[in-house]
């Protein structure tokens, strides 16, 4: 077990480094000018020169990486031409336009984030494997061609259709919420969690059609293997054949599948985050994408990386927990 | 199709009041999807059996003999199949009976064994704890500390060492044996009266198979249950049961107590099936032409020394093949048995390289060819070729048999497409297929004529010698004869030298000059086929031969 | 980034080849959903074709302003019932500009089937020949491939793709930059499912008695597993499509996609946020049409599936009855 931890560890710290150098290559050394693109379009020549110094652009392109690297792992510091700013390590080099530490501007927009994925994930297991599973038992008959379809139909609305129909369901004609506002949960939980309703819904509703289809082929696969026949070749009741001998082999691939959903969330949730006005690390990546502010845009692209990768080891072993025959090796 | 015939029973004193298992006019058929008619899998079928007996029913893939013994679970109810006649066990009509009588006789009047025992027990819970929940379904009243001790002491009975503690164990955690063991443990479990084994034994090896054989002959004596032992061997079938029932496309062709049908066929299809059964105990039929007298050449064609294999790197490294050596002349059959992961296809498939040695030196004709790079190899490629075990993956589903057999034809680029067509008909016809076939498409054809396919394929570049790997095991009994027939027949008058890979000793006997005896990657015995059959040297050999199972075991009609 | 966007069905792994192109179209004519989704797309191909002669006939175009259709005293909501629908302008007009619906409509689906396609078209191309190189190279292009592979496969895809609008300068041709940045970025999931149906064919006989013939692996390659290949790789394109279509039109929402005044469904829906109170036909036209489009894709994509991998063939099948491991990390395929 511990070795396989380490031979993981090892390959995502390879796939995270050359993700860095695509990142890194892609936004600093292709055409333009990266300081101009850093700072930002209404900075003078001086300020654009700063950055330039700030940013090494004087120095060949792998001392350039060497300092972004060094900040990731070790902090930076940068002299602003008066006084030296410490960047505390992970840092993520600084926003010019914002005149402020990306790394902190990072963790002041994670709230909103954490809260849209952990909500919207629970809502997506628990709608998406229950339905999977009444789908599954009820093959054939009426109930399963209606779960199918809306599954389908689930599938096919992308979150700004359905999270504007919502917003015009209960925001404008019924009138039943207020148009969501974000509200920190420790500030006041209750409205926190009315504000978060739609954006969970939103979200959760179109996840649990992917949860649904997983877990109605998971189901059936399961049903379909030898060893229920031989329960069921021993009397076991179908219910029981079930609950005690398919679910737990039909829920791994959800499972596994939910924990690498749930690393992209953190960094990817940016359609339901514009959607509703949360101000979460999706909405910031929009944000510094029309304002051109660059380190912004590497931050949050490195940081959804390495939640991906992390959230995809966590899968494998969820998935290999669950399912006995896969052998982490 | 012979009278009815109720199976004796053991001479126990159990009254017989009535036949534990009776079934008239049983007919099974399959929806064959939309607009297509039913596939009638059983077909009027009727048997008894007596309470205590043993009854075996044997045929060939397809005839219906696994879809008829699970009539008697009522196993076919709620899948769409159609079931007709009366079947009745133990006093229990299975057709009419309701659901909740339907569980109360699974397991607990009539327990069922399946062929694979792995995939056959729930992968996530502990082989004891399988075991207990049947119990405990069976018996409602009893507590969990009950039905634990009820599976501890079965699994005991059916001879798992250190039963208590191997209960906790999941299925991974046995071996192949131990889990047939277990499931069969599990069929003990609420003493049912009648056990139906379907193929019981046909994914073990033949030790192991011979252990399990003799441990249900055992728990038979022992508790008197019923015995219906579903199978394709009938060397299985003739050591354990009193009486045969021969199915063919799902009709009783021949049904009588084990000795009479086996050694005093009345109808001519079980004659045909009898023949066409190997014997591990009767020599090859002599060769007009000697071995390797074909040409008169008899030099040596590939020469392996410490050949090894190892899978894997570090510590997970596996060895597969070690340290093997062994040299085939031109002209000859060097048979090569062994259980599964004796090495035996990894040594194979090093022979025609299409593995790499990891160790030793690989000879042909003098040159290395063991480390060659693929490139280099390319000159040798058409005269090593390769027959293998499964007609189904063998062929690409997508191209005409033809354009296969072609394909060494046109990779050598010697030939122009007239000249190719011509040589592939021709090829077609040696083996025994109608030359125009060139067109027809894989699936168009049955498991046996899939093999003459990748047979004509493996003739086509004119090889020097072809390693055939299990080449029948995938085939039923008559068609296995046909094709041992026919690769016998080419090498006489082609003058080819073949490596005959197999598990079954008796299908080897019938082709082998030399024997080759195979276990954990190494050869543990090497001899002239005769000698090695009837004399063996090694332990190893000498158990593996006994655990054959022989038509000789029933009694023959007094 | 599968998150948000759509589902991408877990490819099987040995999915089995089927028996001929003709079965497989016979299977997929019998199921009436399947086809009823191919009407629809084909309707919706002409419907994309014929923009500009629809438009003729309409006689509208898609960039002329109507003020006088429009109540600016309202803030320019159309006048007239469901958002001014006449018979010069068959579906209305744009609230705000006066722009015509239909004609605007009509030239939005060029442009998301366009991007689609296209952006398939390089998943496909990459991701195959990316693919088929990591199964059959060498060790060290294997595992170099593999690690990239991975990588992209990590990549948040929307996260990246919006990024990439960051640098690229303003006058490139966003349609195109779409069908690069999405094709070039989501090739992982179509690589991966390639590597190992490629090694689980490797496995099987036929390839084994291919290698015995002496060809070279290109040869090998072209006969023998390209063919077999082309059934999992159109049933992933089928899922990819309907994939590529909702991520056109998230960037295009998002505003770093196709940009005004090139109509795109994405950006209409994007300021329709703003007039669904006044004028919900508005909202309700880019949504139906994004909404058909996607689902007759996908239930397409679906029929497709079930057509290339019927029972009958699972005898094929690669691994048994063993449950396939996860064929992929399911990350980044979306």
């Amino acid at each position: 077990m511990t070795g396989y931890f380490l031979r993981r560890a090892a390959g995502a710290l390879a796939v995270l480094l050359v993700l860095s150098v695509v990142v890194y290559a892609t936004f600093y050394i292709a055409p333009g000018d990266p300081a101009r693109l850093a700072c930002g379009p209404r900075c003078n020549p001086e300020q654009i020169a700063q950055v330039r110094a700030q940013l090494s652009l004087g120095d060949p392109v792998y001392v350039q990486y060497w300092h972004f690297l060094q900040g990731i792992f070790a902090g930076h510091d940068y002299s602003t031409g008066t006084a030296v700013l410490h960047c505390d390590a992970p840092c993520f080099g600084l926003s010019y336009q914002n005149n402020q530490q990306v790394t902190d501007m990072l963790i002041e927009r994670l709230p909103a984030t954490a809260s849209l994925a952990v909500g919207a994930m629970a809502v997506a297991l628990l709608l998406g494997t229950a339905t999977g599973l009444l789908s599954a038992l009820r093959r054939g008959g009426i109930t399963e061609r209606v779960l199918t379809w809306l599954t389908l139909a689930g599938t096919a609305t992308p979150v700004f259709i359905s999270g504007l129909g919502l917003l015009m369901l209960f925001c404008a004609y019924l009138a039943w919420l207020p148009f969501p506002a974000y509200v920190p949960l420790t500030e006041d939980p209750e409205q926190w969690a009315w504000n978060m309703l739609l954006p969970w819904a939103a979200l959760g509703l179109l996840e649990s059609a992917k949860y649904a289809r997983l877990m109605r082929s998971s189901t059936l696969e399961t049903l379909a293997e030898d060893h229920i026949r031989t329960f069921r070749a021993y009397g076991v009741a179908e219910r029981k054949l079930v609950t005690r001998h398919a679910l737990r082999g039909a829920v791994a691939p959800v499972v596994a599948l939910s924990a690498a959903d749930f690393g992209s969330m953190f960094g990817g949730a940016v359609l339901t985050e514009m959607m509703f006005g949360l101000p979460g690390i999706g909405a910031l990546l929009v944000h510094a994408t029309t304002t051109l502010d660059l380190p912004v845009v590497v931050a949050v692209v490195m940081v959804t990386g390495t939640a991906v990768v992390i959230a995809n080891i966590v899968a494998d072993v969820l998935y290999a927990a669950a399912d006995r025959r896969v052998a982490l090796r | 199709m012979t009278a009815r015939r109720t199976s004796g029973g053991p001479a126990d004193g159990r009254p017989a009041t009535g036949p534990l298992v009776a079934v008239s006019g049983l007919s099974v058929a399959f929806p064959s999807g939309p607009g297509g008619a039913p596939v009638r899998a059983v077909d009027g079928l009727s048997f008894e059996l007596a309470p205590g007996g043993a009854l075996g029913i044997v045929g060939e893939s397809g005839s219906g003999k696994s879809t008829a013994a699970y009539a008697l679970l009522g196993l076919h109810r709620d899948t769409g199949a159609e079931v007709t006649g009366a079947v009745t066990v133990a006093g229990h009509d299975v057709q009419a009976v309701d659901a909740a009588g339907l569980r109360r006789l699974r397991g607990g009047v009539a327990a069922m064994v399946f062929q694979d025992p792995l995939s056959s027990l729930d992968p996530y819970q502990a082989v004891g704890d399988q075991i207990a929940e049947v119990y405990r379904v069976h018996h409602r009243g009893a507590s969990r500390r009950e039905a634990r001790a009820r599976a501890a002491e079965v699994l005991d009975r059916v001879g798992i060492p250190d039963a208590a503690r191997r209960a906790r164990s999941r299925p991974h955690e046995f071996s192949g044996g131990m889990r047939q063991r277990a499931l069969i443990a599990m069929a003990l479990a609420c003493r049912p009266e009648l056990l139906v084994a379907d193929e019981p034994t046909t994914a073990l090896d033949v030790t192991v198979q011979d252990q399990i054989l003799g441990l249900l002959r055992e728990l038979r004596a022992e508790t008197g249950m019923g015995l219906i032992l579903v199978t394709h061997d009938l060397g299985v079938a003739a050591g354990s049961v009193d009486d045969l029932l021969v199915m063919k496309d799902g009709r009783a062709v021949e049904h009588g107590p084990v000795g009479e049908v086996l050694h005093a066929p009345r109808e001519d299809y079980t004659r045909d099936l009898l023949a066409a059964v190997p014997r591990v105990n009767v020599r090859r039929a002599t060769r007009k032409d000697a071995p390797h007298r074909a040409g008169g050449d008899d030099s040596v064609l590939l020469e392996a020394t410490a050949l090894r294999r190892e899978f894997g790197r570090g510590k997970r490294a596996v060895t597969a093949v070690d340290d093997v050596s062994l040299t085939v002349r031109a002209g000859e059959t060097v048979g090569v048995v062994g259980e599964s992961g004796s090495g035996k296809t990894t040594l194979g498939r090093m022979l025609v390289r299409l593995l790499e040695p990891t160790g030793g030196r690989l000879g042909y004709r003098g040159r290395d060819i063991g480390g060659m790079k693929e490139r280099e190899l390319r000159a040798f490629r058409s005269e090593l070729q390769m027959v293998f075990q499964d007609p189904v993956s063998s062929l690409n589903p997508r191209r005409s048999i033809g354009e296969s057999i072609a394909d060494p034809l046109r990779a050598a680029g010697k030939l122009d497409d007239a000249a190719i067509v011509a040589r592939v008909r021709e090829l077609l016809e040696r083996v025994g297929l109608a030359p125009d076939s060139y067109h027809r498409y894989p699936h168009e054809f049955s498991g046996g004529q899939r093999q003459r396919v990748g047979i004509a394929r493996a003739l086509a570049p004119e090889p020097k010698l072809i390693v055939c790997d299990e080449p029948v095991s995938a085939l039923d009994v008559t068609t296995q004869a046909q094709v041992v027939a026919l690769l016998g027949e080419l090498q006489r008058d082609l003058g080819l030298a073949l490596v005959f890979i197999a598990h079954d000793l008796a299908v080897v006997r019938q082709v082998s000059d030399r024997l080759v005896v195979m276990r954990g990657g190494r050869i543990v015995e090497e001899g002239p086929a005769d000698t090695v059959y009837e004399r063996p040297a090694h332990p190893y050999t000498k158990g593996l031969l006994a655990a054959v199972p022989r038509l000789e075991a029933a009694e023959a009609p007094a | 980034m599968t998150t948000e966007l759509l589902i991408t069905a877990e490819p099987e792994a040995g999915t089995a080849p089927a028996s001929g192109t003709r079965q497989v179209l016979r299977r997929l004519r019998a199921r009436k959903s399947a086809l009823a989704a191919a009407a629809v797309l084909g309707l919706l191909v002409l419907l994309a074709l014929a923009a500009p002669l629809l438009a003729a006939i309409e006689g509208q175009d898609p960039n002329t302003y109507h003020d006088a259709l429009v109540d600016s005293a309202r803030g320019g909501v159309p006048f007239g019932d469901f958002g001014g629908v006449s018979a010069e302008h068959w579906l209305g007009v744009e609230p705000g500009t006066g722009r015509d619906l239909f004609v605007r409509l009509a030239y939005g689906a060029r442009v998301s089937l366009l991007v689609a396609l296209g952006a398939t078209a390089v998943q496909i191309l990459i991701g195959v020949g990316v693919g088929l190189a990591a199964a059959l190279g060498n060790r060290l292009v294997e595992s170099l491939l593999t690690h990239v592979t991975d990588v992209m496969v990590a990549m948040p895809l929307l996260v990246f793709a919006i990024a990439l609008m960051a640098v690229v300068p303003a006058d490139f041709p966003r349609p195109v930059l779409l069908v690069i940045a999405i094709g070039l970025l989501a090739w992982g999931g179509m690589a991966r499912l390639v590597r190992a149906q490629t090694l689980s064919l490797m496995k099987l006989d036929f390839v084994s008695a291919a290698r015995l013939t002496g060809g070279s692996t290109w040869r090998l390659a072209r006969r023998e597993l390209l063919p077999s290949l082309a059934a999992p790789v159109i049933t992933y394109a089928a899922v990819l499509l309907p994939t590529n279509i909702v991520l056109e039109a998230s960037m295009s929402f998002l505003g770093v996609g196709v940009k005004p005044p090139t109509p795109s469904w994405g950006h209409m829906l994007s300021t329709a946020t703003t007039w669904f109170r006044a004028d919900p036909m508005y909202v309700l036209l880019p949504a139906l049409m994004l909404f058909v489009t996607t689902l007759a894709f996908t239930v397409l994509g679906d029929g497709v599936r079930a057509a290339l991998d019927p029972r009958e063939a699972s005898r094929l099948r690669v691994g048994r009855n063993r449950r396939k491991a996860r064929t992929s990390g399911a990350g980044g395929t979306a």
